[in-house]
């Protein structure tokens, strides 16, 4: 490192002069403005360029129509340049159906925290999924209610700190986290239940590929799909900036393992939708009373 | 002497400081500033030669500080360069 820091630095406040070809803008095009008052390290922008991305490289810009639910990521229901629906805390999957329902021409997904989906409005996603409502719902999953001060969710694991579990969450205490996408990926109605991660590049690459997927499942007509997106929330772990991306490894991708959960799309789909709660291979000894 | 494939324009006003960048840089050609500070005061990052164009530091901003550049011929840098 010592050899590094002599190198020259960079200019980097301009576009190169010779010949270079721009790969990646600063904002994507569907967010209008890129500054926030998210806090720093915070993995919900992340998270929301890639659902805009990915409606921007499906050409459904014209047809998209967003129902936000109530969190940190509300503050974007301003910067984006789609339609956007403000639904009630937890209540944006009834607000989807409707709306899907009287223009079925439109792309319609949700925008929803843990806090929201699964403390709020667990019965609305559960019922939106068993009739196989044809939208697509996203959970940004931070394990903590980070707009009203970082108290802990139903979908907190084991052992995380929050503002009201500061010696971590006690399963005696508190009860074990709902593990929503197993549960969503049970479900007939549901066609494409997904879990990704936003902390590192592979990952954000592999949840591009889970959101497309949700909206072909729409576009298809194929029934419920579901991403759940695990992000960072550095504020509300008490941990470093720097260290939010191995504990959401460490921590909350232990218990909400990311992957494919059930794609419809694909034969012999619904064998691998439960093998991640019959069989969790390093899962705590705990995580077996929640599928007790 | 050293090669970069591409390059970056830093929005060093927009950065927050939250150093995702730096660990998420495969080459690790980031660093972020020891001394000095944008207008809120967070430290921002700065390039070093190296840039291989690979988009990991603009997927992971949470603040869309980043836009990359490839360069249509790779680009060496002296060890007296500007």
């Amino acid at each position: 490192m010592s050899g590094r820091t002599e190198l020259p630095v960079i200019r980097t406040d301009a576009p190169p002069a010779c010949a270079a070809r721009l790969v990646h803008d600063f904002t994507p095009a569907l967010i209008d403005v890129g500054a926030h008052h998210l806090c720093p390290g915070c993995g919900e922008p992340i998270a929301m360029r890639s659902m805009v991305e990915q409606v921007e490289e499906l050409d459904q810009v014209r047809r998209a129509i967003a129902v936000f639910g109530i969190g940190c990521y509300t503050a974007y229901s301003n910067n984006l340049d789609i339609e956007v629906l403000q639904a009630l805390h937890g209540r944006a999957p009834s607000l989807a159906t409707g709306v899907k329902r009287c223009r079925p021409d439109t792309l319609v997904f949700t925008v929803q925290g843990d806090g929201d989906m699964v403390n709020e409005g667990l019965q609305e996603v559960l019922h939106a999924a068993a009739r196989g409502e044809n939208i697509t719902c996203f959970m940004l999953n931070n394990g903590v209610f980070g707009e009203t001060g970082g108290h802990m969710t139903a979908a907190t694991v084991l052992g995380q700190r929050t503002k009201n579990t500061l010696d971590g969450r006690d399963a005696a205490q508190h009860g074990y986290p709902i593990r929503l996408a197993d549960l969503i990926a049970q479900l007939d109605g549901a066609a494409y239940v997904a879990r990704g991660a936003v902390n590192n590049a592979v990952n954000i690459t592999r949840t591009n590929r889970m959101i497309k997927n949700a909206f072909r499942a729409q576009l298809e007509g194929r029934g419920f799909s579901f991403v759940e997106i695990l992000t960072m929330c550095p504020t509300g772990w008490f941990v470093d900036t720097l260290d939010a991306p191995a504990y959401l490894d460490e921590a909350l991708a232990a218990t909400h393992r990311p992957g494919v959960l059930k794609d419809t799309s694909k034969p012999a789909a619904p064998v691998s939708a439960l093998a991640p709660v019959v069989a969790p291979e390093s899962a705590p000894a705990s995580a077996k009373g929640t599928t007790a | 002497m050293t090669v970069s494939l591409g390059t970056l324009v830093i929005d060093t006003e927009a950065c927050k400081g939250c150093e995702l960048c730096i660990d998420a840089c495969p080459p690790d050609v980031l660093r972020m500033t020891t001394d000095i500070v944008n207008e809120r005061g967070y430290r921002y990052p700065q390039l070093l030669p190296g840039c291989i164009a690979c988009k990991a530091c603009t997927a992971i901003c949470p603040d869309f500080v980043f836009q990359v550049y490839r360069y249509e011929q790779p680009q060496q840098h002296g060890e007296a360069a500007e």
